[in-house]
């Protein structure tokens, strides 16, 4: 027995040795390989077409920190126009996305090591960066005259300008699948009657009237986000009311609306809602089981990506409003790109910015990302080959039936409206309540950021 | 004559000396942040700037809706896991020192989850969980019975993961039960074949109070572990559906996501008191329980 063990003893040290240092190796392979690569990257190929007296003579290096979850490659076709142009480099540093790296931005900035350029959210997330802080103002440069004046608001402190758009607007929408919409003989609904009248008939036909995909709860809130155009039309100062501690959810009809209609669309959902992913959700939408989806439409280029033969079958409707004529779009801005003030290429950064945020940029950028919305430039143009989902959400911006979504107009948005979302789609908790809810979570927000009024 | 000139105090100074390396960095890197982390919760901080509100925070958090949920489940989840822990490790222990021919290769069965990133855990536990397309469920079907939602039913989700939390930690238990079974002299066990007792004798009468040592271990690091968990809720279930599954930890965290940093620390500061106010008492109790070989 006890020579048995020793052996065994003796096999597991030596396995556990080899594991070692085959690890070991390993890992001085993997060293050996990055130092290579970087090497043969190093000579710079200079391009002779397209060059501009702006031209830096000893190449320059920007670093641009953006999220993992961004498509880069629009914005890398831009870069590379921009390093043949004006000898600028652009090097991607790559952040998390969401709770993770908003932290890590943060911290970055309070720490004095920003990039030169940031790409961050527009709207309230950005607003609590204190760019005033950080960032240069823009607000004289000669690129912020193409900046359509919806986009502003979004990225200004005391009517300073701290940053440009990233590329093409989006919409917080419906989509949904038109091939089953198709067979099943149902129009683009105008009311949230007709919206209900159709999720029955599409219940009926046995497939999945309404996708939820709770398990990532973020996708949960979209009902109520979506329905702020909707909300608008019927409370035009809700936002600044809201903004200013005058108006709540809870005692607002219209917006207390938003939550109750999410509340209402439980029984139209697919089963395993609460343990459905994002991803698997937009596999259904794509091949019929789910016709559904309320989402963000950058979820197009997701679809565009994976299953690229199906993008012309899926389309957008806004959220419908009880009333047809109130029906409109809600429209998310694009992401903005700031220049870090105490950065060591301002000058450099501006001339990057100046050519990324020109109608020439945006079609540039158009070559590699289609828009999921139109663009927030002046003069830049839908290209031909944009999604069909897209070229639907245009009447809303022809007609002038959009509003930005409320995380646009008031830097105020509680950190727990994912999981009340949540409750009340599930089920758990009414509509009612948990409007109540989020008005307390709206208030610590607000105390906590130091919010005058409140 | 040198030797005599030291008198008692730099006698003991000297001694002191070879202290302050680790002091040093003791006081550094864990007392000092303590005691700065009791001055930020009383202030509303956005990691550059801050303004003292005094007690402000501990009311926000107090007045949390969501913290009823997060004390009962961290309560339930530490005890749930601890005691899981304590008896499945036990009972492993004993097994695993008996005669058994393969239980040396059964030890590393049971230690390795202990290896894993809990993370890693999480993430592939939660996809077998899934209700319809997940392994478990599938296997369940294959019997003919109908699995749970694990993870969406908010009756089950907390229980679900602490399911997966003994599994991953049952290991280190049953490591510290088998080194203080080992430990327990052979005379004894001898002693009481003497007297002719039999298997549960010996379990009853000598393994039990001998292993209190190494039982009051697992349970004192167990019931710590299991109040302040984090990782593993938050790969699984991120706190969700809704709230159900919301420990003090997770909480606080949301709050830090939020950027409500100085209201986050105060949470920590809570945490921090209430682990002590419960972890203490507890070591009291239990030493009184060792019995001295």
């Amino acid at each position: 027995m006890a020579q048995q063990t020793k052996k065994t003893k003796k096999t597991i040290l030596a396995l556990t040795g080899a594991l070692l240092v085959t690890s070991a190796l390993t890992a001085c392979g993997s060293k050996d390989d990055d130092t290579k690569t970087t090497t043969t990257t190093e000579p710079s190929t200079t391009a002779t077409d397209g060059t501009t007296s702006e031209r830096y003579a000893e190449p320059v290096t920007l670093k641009l920190m953006i999220d993992n979850q961004t498509s880069t490659e629009g914005i890398k076709a831009v870069a590379d126009e921009i390093e043949k142009r004006y000898n600028i480099k652009t090097e991607f540093d790559l952040r998390p996305g969401g709770d993770e790296g908003d932290n890590l931005v943060k911290t970055r900035l309070a720490t004095g090591e920003m990039d030169d350029l940031s790409f961050y959210n527009s709207g309230s997330l950005f607003k609590a960066l204190k760019p005033e802080k950080y960032f240069l103002d823009v607000t004289n440069e000669p690129f912020m005259q193409n900046v359509m004046d919806s986009f502003l608001p979004t990225v200004s402190v005391d009517g300073k300008v701290y940053a440009a758009p990233s590329g093409a607007s989006q919409a917080g929408a419906w989509l949904y699948n038109k091939k089953v919409y198709a067979d099943l003989g149902l129009s683009v609904p105008k009311t949230w009657d007709e919206l209900k009248a159709n999720n029955e008939k599409i219940k009926a036909a046995g497939k999945t009237a309404v996708i939820g995909s709770y398990k990532d709860s973020w996708t949960s809130q979209l009902i109520v986000l979506a329905d702020y155009a909707n909300v608008q039309a019927d409370a035009p100062t809700f936002a600044d009311d809201f903004t200013n501690n005058k108006a709540k959810f809870a005692d607002t009809p219209a917006a207390l609306r938003s939550f109750q209609k999410l509340g209402e669309m439980q029984p139209y959902m697919n089963k395993d809602y609460l343990a459905t992913t994002y991803d698997q959700a937009i596999k259904m939408l794509v091949d019929g089981t789910g016709v559904q989806y309320p989402m963000l439409t950058f979820a197009l280029s997701n679809i565009f990506a994976t299953y690229p033969d199906q993008i012309d079958n899926i389309g957008v409707f806004a959220q419908p409003a009880d009333n047809a004529d109130k029906t409109a779009l809600t429209v998310w801005m694009p992401a903005a790109i700031s220049i870090y003030k105490d950065g060591k290429n301002v000058e450099a950064a501006k001339k990057w910015l100046n050519f990324f945020a020109s109608p020439e940029g945006m079609a540039i950028q158009a070559t590699k990302a289609k828009p999921e919305g139109p663009y927030v430039i002046k003069g830049a143009q839908l290209p031909d080959d944009a999604y069909a989902g897209v070229k639907e959400m245009m009447p809303y911006f022809d007609n002038g039936n959009n509003a930005p979504a409320l995380e646009f107009l008031s830097p105020l948005k509680g950190p727990n409206l994912p999981q009340l979302t949540v409750e009340v789609g599930a089920g758990m908790k009414s509509a009612e309540d948990n409007a109540k809810a989020y008005d307390k979570d709206v208030e610590k927000q607000a105390k906590q950021l130091g919010i005058q009024g409140w | 004559m040198q030797k005599a000139s030291l008198t008692k105090a730099s006698k003991r100074l000297y001694t002191y000396k070879f202290l302050l390396p680790a002091g040093i960095i003791y006081f550094v890197l864990f007392l000092l942040p303590t005691i700065m982390s009791f001055f930020f919760s009383m202030t509303r901080w956005d990691l550059v700037e801050w303004n003292f509100i005094g007690f402000d925070n501990y009311k926000t958090f107090f007045s949390e809706s969501s913290l009823n949920i997060g004390f009962r489940n961290t309560l339930i989840y530490a005890v749930v896991t601890c005691s899981l822990k304590v008896i499945l490790g036990l009972l492993l222990g004993v097994a695993l020192t008996s005669g058994l021919r393969i239980k040396g290769y059964l030890r590393s069965v049971v230690f390795f989850p202990t290896l894993l990133s809990t993370i890693a855990v999480g993430i592939a536990f939660s996809s077998m969980m899934h209700p319809s397309q997940g392994l478990i469920n599938k296997s369940l079907a294959l019997a003919g019975i109908v699995g749970p939602d694990w993870l969406g039913d908010t009756s089950i989700a907390l229980l679900s993961v602490a399911f997966v939390d003994v599994w991953k930690g049952v290991g280190m238990a049953t490591v510290i039960f088998i080194a203080g079974i080992m430990s327990i002299p052979e005379d004894y066990y001898e002693a009481l074949q003497i007297d002719g007792g039999n298997a549960w004798d010996r379990f009853w009468h000598i393994t039990n109070p001998l292993v209190a040592p190494a039982m009051n271990s697992v349970i004192i690091l167990s019931f710590i572990g299991g109040l302040r968990s984090f990782d593993l809720v938050w790969a699984m279930t991120k706190g969700g559906p809704g709230f159900s599954t919301d420990l003090i930890a997770s909480i606080i965290y949301k709050q830090y996501q939020g950027g409500f940093y100085g209201l986050s620390t105060a949470g920590n500061v809570i945490l921090f008191i209430g682990v002590s106010l419960l972890a203490f008492p507890l070591l009291k109790l239990l030493s009184k329980r060792e019995v001295d070989l």
